[in-house]
């Protein structure tokens, strides 16, 4: 009988492995945040412009499944939402309606200078921001962003899930 | 007889099986932000009626508080998907509106980029049609040509998408040589694409049940409703604006206009892979006679201050922006009016200009294809089947930006 090592491995700050025990010591937070961000699925929920940047990064190319990034076409189905073009004042609504009914956790990436700012489209019809009915989690700029940018504003949301404390419990 | 084949079917009696549908805004089906209210009975739809403005941005009136010069960049964002040609259709109509002359290299260059962002523009939709329809794999192998095309875009211009490539008078940039031999590999090699894209779809019975007889349109009635493109040219009525009414260098190509027979939706799915496959002939053409010269006319007012007699100009030679200035003094420009078609893959965009004789347009308004189309698709929907109503809506190609303006 070999002798059972009880040292602890550590991987990463905080997240430790028992050898032989096929076990891993670490704070829940860490567990759950790591499972969150290593599976953010957005709806499929294209605006304007940015929206085919949006599909492009899906595409073979720049392929975000290899982040865990799946589009979901139902709201009930996704946890993030990448705001892809111009918000308007008639789709402002819709899109709160869609936000609405996204379970918790959620997230919202603003995507393009027009979701973020309103962009060229200083008019009547058209929400300078996003951030006036929501609240955004991360601003890509760009008219469009290229799908590299995409990439990098999802990594940005990964970071900043990993930083979450306690959003899986009412109590905590 | 007739009772017993009907024993198991719910028979509609009075209106208790109608009901009311909101497809969209919100629906990966409708390409972007359309929504379309259904009645129905089952499945069968009794009356459709699209509803349009969920991305309306204010173009046209946005338009009218800046120069002629400014409002080009407002047009890459009508058709985000061919973003060239909306480029090259509003250079055509402030052109002919202002009297600006266009040198040879810069009109063979507009063929070139408009063909490119035809590409484009027929690659997305086959890539979302058929991912409409249920075919996933041909989105991936559209978007790896796309690929290619966007980034000769932005090693163009610098940008993907929103290109502003031309300006009034010409094209901003010339062509490198290393641009050109990326473009003769690209269009060397094409051809095999469209086969490969053909392998995939065009003898699957599925997608042949989906597209064969549905969304059947006669040519008369095409007419009546205003399509233009593709969408009319399935239904073999012979209308293409660079044909007919030639702008920049198309008169001087050689190339076929594709038609079709039946009217439906797999007649414009082949128009449209045929025009594909001329397309790629036309680019062939404007690297093989791309001739050398100026790219911007000697008029222009963007980058070279005009000097025409008669013209109340403080020359700022120094600025690109000089033709900010030229606005602010109020620089007498032609009256009137003037309408000026160009073909964008999806149809015939017309601008439409009133001039008052000052630097901003009175009025710009926009003839968008997607806006007719989308028009027709209440006509078209009417007696069909909802999955019926998504293949008509992809093969309409519609594009939101475009429609609400």
């Amino acid at each position: 009988m070999g002798k059972i090592n009880n040292d602890l491995v550590q991987i990463e700050e905080g997240i430790s492995f028992i050898p032989g025990a096929s076990a891993i010591v670490a704070p829940l937070n860490k567990i759950i945040n790591w499972g969150r961000a290593g599976s953010i699925w957005p709806a499929t929920f294209g605006l304007a412009c940015c929206a085919i940047e949006m599909m492009v990064a899906g595409a073979a190319t720049n392929d975000l499944d290899r982040f865990g990034i799946i589009f979901r076409a139902s709201p009930r189905q996704a946890d993030c939402l990448i705001l892809a073009g111009t918000i308007t004042k008639k789709m402002a609504p819709v899109i709160r309606r869609v936000y609405d009914q996204m379970p918790e956790p959620r997230y919202v990436i603003a995507m393009g200078s027009c979701a973020c700012t309103g962009g060229v489209f200083d008019t009547y019809a058209v929400v300078q921001g996003a951030d006036e009915f929501l609240p955004v989690d991360v601003y890509i700029p760009g008219c469009p962003p290229r799908p590299e940018a995409l990439l990098e504003g999802l990594i940005k949301l990964q970071e900043k899930i990993m930083q979450e404390q306690g959003r899986w419990s009412q109590f905590a | 007889m007739n009772e017993t084949t009907t024993l198991d079917v719910p028979v509609s009696q009075g209106d208790e099986d109608r009901y009311r549908l909101k497809l969209g805004p919100q629906h990966p089906a409708t390409h972007g932000v359309l929504r379309v209210d259904l009645e129905l009975d089952g499945e069968t739809i009794l009356d459709c009626d699209p509803q349009v403005g969920y991305l309306h941005r204010g173009f046209e009136k946005l338009a009218e508080h800046r120069t002629y010069a400014q409002n080009l960049v407002l047009t890459d964002r009508l058709d985000y998907i061919a973003a060239m040609a909306n480029n090259v259709g509003y250079c055509e109509a402030v052109e002919q509106l202002l009297a600006i002359e266009v040198p040879e290299r810069a009109k063979f260059l507009r063929v070139m980029v408009c063909e490119m962002s035809r590409l484009t523009g027929h690659l997305l939709w086959l890539a979302t049609h058929a991912l409409d329809i249920g075919a996933m794999t041909v989105f991936l192998y559209c978007f790896r040509e796309r690929e290619v095309l966007l980034e000769l875009f932005a090693e163009l211009c610098g940008a993907r998408l929103t290109t502003t490539y031309t300006r009034l008078g010409g094209v901003r940039q010339d062509v490198t040589h290393e641009i050109m031999m990326k473009l003769e590999r690209f269009v060397d090699a094409f051809p095999a694409c469209i086969e490969e894209y053909e392998t995939l779809i065009d003898t699957n019975r599925i997608w042949l049940k989906r597209t064969i007889g549905v969304g059947q349109i006669s040519g008369e009635k095409a007419v009546d409703l205003c399509l233009t493109g593709a969408s009319l040219r399935g239904s073999g009525v012979d209308y293409d604006v660079r044909k007919h009414m030639p702008y920049a260098a198309y008169d001087k190509m050689d190339f076929e206009i594709p038609l079709g027979e039946t009217g439906d939706t797999y007649a414009r799915y082949r128009c449209r892979m045929e025009e594909m496959g001329q397309s790629n002939y036309i680019l062939r053409q404007c690297i093989e006679k791309m001739p050398p010269g100026p790219i911007v006319g000697d008029d222009a007012p963007d980058l070279v201050m005009p000097v025409k007699p008669g013209r109340k100009v403080e020359v700022d030679t120094s600025a690109r922006n000089g033709l900010i200035k030229l606005i602010d003094d109020r620089d007498v420009y032609m009256e009137g009016d003037i309408y000026v078609a160009t073909e964008v893959p999806k149809g015939e965009l017309g601008f439409y200009f009133i001039s008052d004789g000052m630097g901003r347009p009175y009025r710009m308004h926009i003839r968008s294809p997607s806006f007719i189309h989308i028009g027709a698709l209440a006509t078209m929907g009417k007696g069909v089947m909802v999955a019926d109503l998504i293949a008509i809506i992809g093969t309409l190609d519609v594009v939101l930006g475009e429609s609400d303006r």
